[in-house]
């Protein structure tokens, strides 16, 4: 397909002896909400953090595979490189304490050492807060530090700041597991506009977030990729035994 | 309580200490007051004295002690806080500068008299400066060496409290490992390291032996970074034993000064250490 | 938007680079120093040099036997003064953990833990040898067991911290008396930190002279009298150190390198201690 913005091919991942990941295959076409789920520990976290090349900071791992983001293979690129094509978005909101809001959405840019002009960063910082839905709440204080925030405006923060990079794909671990169902579902609308400007991939333990915001859903199970397919479909008619046991909450 | 009272005794023993040295000092204090310490002759002949020999000696050889100190205990922090946590080189430089700041005072002196001042001295001939081989600058230099295993355990210390979210975000953001370091690890432990500069100037402040043996012995105000001069706490300890009068009470009124400077300087850099510790403790979820 | 990942990745290296080197360079003296002392110290050494006394002016040979049984002496004096009152005052901190005083009791600890040691020496003397008329042993191990007390303080308070309250609780609720429960219970679990802060402290004022140049003098002569003037390891190098005669400043390397042995020896006595004697819970 054209538009496949990432292709993972037979990929594993190591820790240590331990295979986490076996022979995963998938593809993720634009503008789309791909979620991934499967019970704890199944390997979906190290599956996203294969992608954008965080899973190699810790000492003792290893891969084997393929990954490619939109025809450049993702283990042959220069990791500080790909990083800044990827966006990622952590479970527990992590704004820099140091920096204020403005710095926060920039931050990709000011630690990569890149110079815009003011009057550019300016417009990006708008763009990004209003793509994340966050532009009218903070408008006024750009200059506060990001920590006075609630949690749901600090994930929001988070997000704009992936956002201001302009990536290829957005990879979201378990975004709203940290905050208020208020927040949650605020966050969730917010993928619904998100996916016409990027292509998410999004790890969930919440089976019920999955139906709501994805097109697309992947069941991992123990390493394995268990079903890949479009999420109406997966959830009335599971073609897999196992994929039907999780989503009827056999296990969790 | 036996266990109260001994808690007691902590604060009875410190006030006594500060009450002793107020009134043995007492005399100078009404003889010279405040002048004291723009007062520049320290003469016992004629019992005129002024301290700020002294204190122009302490706060060079302080702060060029810190300046020389600086770049090698950040990067002594930031290789075991940061590059080196764990195994055998981190064990190796951890233990070695552990040892560093076991040795006695008066060692770091012996050494630096027969291996430092010639070296300053060869440095001072080539550069034309008079070869005393003594002097701020010598002093300086060792005590810089003696100071750098205190910053540079407590920046270890803040710099590994650093939370490894914020680190993994820089990351995902594309940073090196460097532009990390740089923006998100400084900046945030910046406070505790600043105290840990602070607590090492306490030191260097109040450091005796080795100052004493390379700092020339001077009662004159220092004109160069070359000169001989002496330390609120060299003057003490070359000049006590035989003082009697007004210079003993004067040598003590610089020990009140020197007392009261390294216990303000000291209770910053423990304040704001303690406010961090606390703070990152809050931050575990 | 440029790319200088290249540049980037450069500048990363050269950052590492230049953390390592720095780091290691200032290894450099204490290598320097420990290569000194042993060479220089060493070939002092022998049974002449460690048990016998010194010399006057213009004589040669002679030891620093005197200066090594004064070290020891003030050694045990300053424990004898400082390590009851240390932990007791450690044992009410941990069991006061809040309130004015021990508040208070911290912060004075954190005061005399930063003082000079120079203006201990004056109070010691000021204390004693003014009202004594005379230098000794006594003043020496006074100023320098104010020295120790803050650190066995805080070392006794950190280790009782960790001790879950549940021990106290048994011990109590057998109907055990608190001061009992405090010295057969609680003490003895936490020996071990405790002792390693002794041995810790010990180690520190091992090596102190400013406290000794108007206390405890110096003595060319033995003496177990702790009313007159007693010698000491670091006061004889420093007296050896400062004098202008060759013999004696490779006695005072002689006498560096037992300090420095004897030094590290209780340094690592004490992490042995730590961690061999740490009980679990």
């Amino acid at each position: 397909m054209e538009n496949t913005v990432l292709k993972v091919e037979n990929f594993c991942a190591f820790f240590g002896d331990n295979k986490i990941l076996k022979e995963v295959n998938l593809s993720v076409s634009k503008n789309v909400v791909a979620a991934l789920m499967g019970p704890s520990g199944c390997g979906k976290t190290t599956l996203i953090r294969c992608v954008n090349r965080m899973h190699e900071l810790i000492p003792g791992t290893a891969i084997s595979g393929k990954m490619t983001l939109v025809n450049e293979d993702i283990y042959t690129m220069q990791p500080i490189v790909l990083r800044r094509k990827v966006g990622m978005v952590f479970q527990k909101p992590n704004p820099f304490p140091t920096m204020s809001i403005y710095e926060n959405v920039i931050a990709g840019y000011k630690l990569n050492g890149i110079r815009i002009p003011r009057g550019e960063l300016d417009n990006i910082v708008e763009q990004s807060l209003k793509k994340a839905a966050l532009w009218e709440e903070v408008k006024d204080t750009l200059h506060r530090k990001g920590t006075f925030l609630s949690g749901g405006q600090q994930q929001r923060l988070c997000i704009a700041r992936a956002l201001a990079m302009d990536p290829e794909i957005l990879l979201l671990d378990e975004p709203t597991s940290a905050l208020d169902p208020k927040s949650t579902s605020q966050i969730e609308e917010l993928f619904v506009e998100l996916k016409k400007n990027v292509t998410m991939l999004l790890v969930t333990h919440n089976i019920a977030q999955a139906a709501r915001v994805s097109d697309f859903t992947a069941f991992i199970y123990l390493g394995e990729l268990i079903e890949f397919g479009p999420t109406e479909k997966m959830f009335t008619v599971p073609k897999d035994k196992r994929t039907e046991e999780y989503l009827t909450g056999k296990f969790g | 309580m036996a266990l109260t009272a001994s808690g007691g005794f902590i604060v009875v023993l410190l006030f006594a200490v500060f009450a002793t040295l107020l009134a043995a000092a007492v005399a100078s204090i009404k003889e010279f007051g405040l002048f004291f310490f723009i007062g520049k002759t320290w003469d016992s002949s004629t019992e005129t004295f002024g301290a700020l020999p002294f204190l122009v000696g302490t706060l060079c050889t302080s702060f060029l002690a810190l300046l020389i100190s600086i770049p090698f205990s950040i990067a002594i922090s930031i290789f075991l806080g940061e590059y080196f946590k764990e195994g055998a080189v981190s064990t190796f430089l951890r233990s070695a500068v552990e040892v560093l700041a076991g040795i006695p005072s008066v060692i770091y002196g012996l050494w630096g008299l027969f291996l430092l001042m010639p070296a300053v001295r060869l440095l001072e001939t080539q550069i034309g400066a008079p070869p005393h081989g003594v002097g701020i600058f010598t002093s300086s230099l060792i005590l810089a060496i003696m100071i750098i295993p205190f910053s540079a355990s407590i920046g270890r210390e803040v710099i590994t409290l650093v939370p490894g979210d914020l680190k993994e975000a820089a990351y995902s953001l594309g940073a090196t490992r460097f532009e990390v370091i740089k923006n998100i690890i400084i900046p945030y432990a910046r406070s505790g390291i600043i105290a840990g500069i602070l607590l090492a100037l306490g030191r260097a402040i109040g450091e005796t032996m080795a100052v004493t043996m390379l700092i020339g012995n001077s009662n004159f105000l220092p004109t160069g970074i070359f000169s001989p001069a002496n330390t609120m706490a060299s003057v003490i300890a070359n000049e006590f034993a035989e003082a009697t009068g007004i210079t003993a009470s004067s040598l003590i009124y610089i020990a009140l000064v020197l007392f009261f400077v390294t216990t303000v300087v000291n209770i910053i850099g423990t304040y704001v250490i303690q406010k961090v510790s606390i703070e990152s403790s809050k931050e575990v979820t | 938007m440029k790319d200088h990942a290249g540049a980037r990745l450069i500048k990363d290296m050269i950052f590492k680079c230049a953390v390592c080197l720095f780091a290691f360079i200032s290894l450099l003296p204490l290598y320097l120093i420990l290569y000194y002392i042993t060479k220089n110290g060493i070939m002092v050494i022998n049974w002449d040099f460690l048990f016998s006394l010194p010399r006057p002016i213009g004589e040669s040979g002679g030891g620093v036997f005197n200066a090594i049984i004064g070290t020891v002496m003030l050694i045990i004096l300053s424990c004898i003064m400082s390590i009851p009152c240390g932990i007791a005052a450690g044992i009410y901190l941990s069991e006061n953990k809040k309130g004015k005083l021990s508040n208070t009791i911290r912060l004075c600890v954190i005061v005399l833990q930063g003082t000079p040691s120079i203006v201990i020496g004056i109070i010691a003397y000021l204390w004693v040898v003014a009202p004594l008329k005379t230098f000794s042993a006594l003043s020496g191990g006074i100023a320098l067991s104010i020295m120790m007390l803050p650190v066995i303080i805080k070392t006794t308070e950190e280790t009782l911290k960790l001790i879950p309250y549940h021990l106290k609780e048994a011990s109590l609720a057998l109907g055990v008396p608190y001061h009992r429960t405090i010295l057969k219970v609680i003490l003895p679990s936490g020996i071990s930190g405790i002792l390693t802060g002794i041995l810790l402290s010990v180690a520190r004022i091992t090596g102190e002279t400013a406290p000794l140049l108007f206390t405890a003098f110096g003595n060319q002569f033995m003496n177990m009298n702790i009313l007159k003037p007693i010698d000491s390891l670091p006061y004889r190098i420093f007296y050896y150190a400062m004098s202008p005669y060759p013999e004696w400043h490779s006695f005072a390397w002689g006498a560096s390198f037992i300090l420095v042995v004897l030094t590290l020896a209780l340094n690592l006595f004490a992490r042995g201690i730590s961690v061999k004697w740490k009980i679990q819970f």
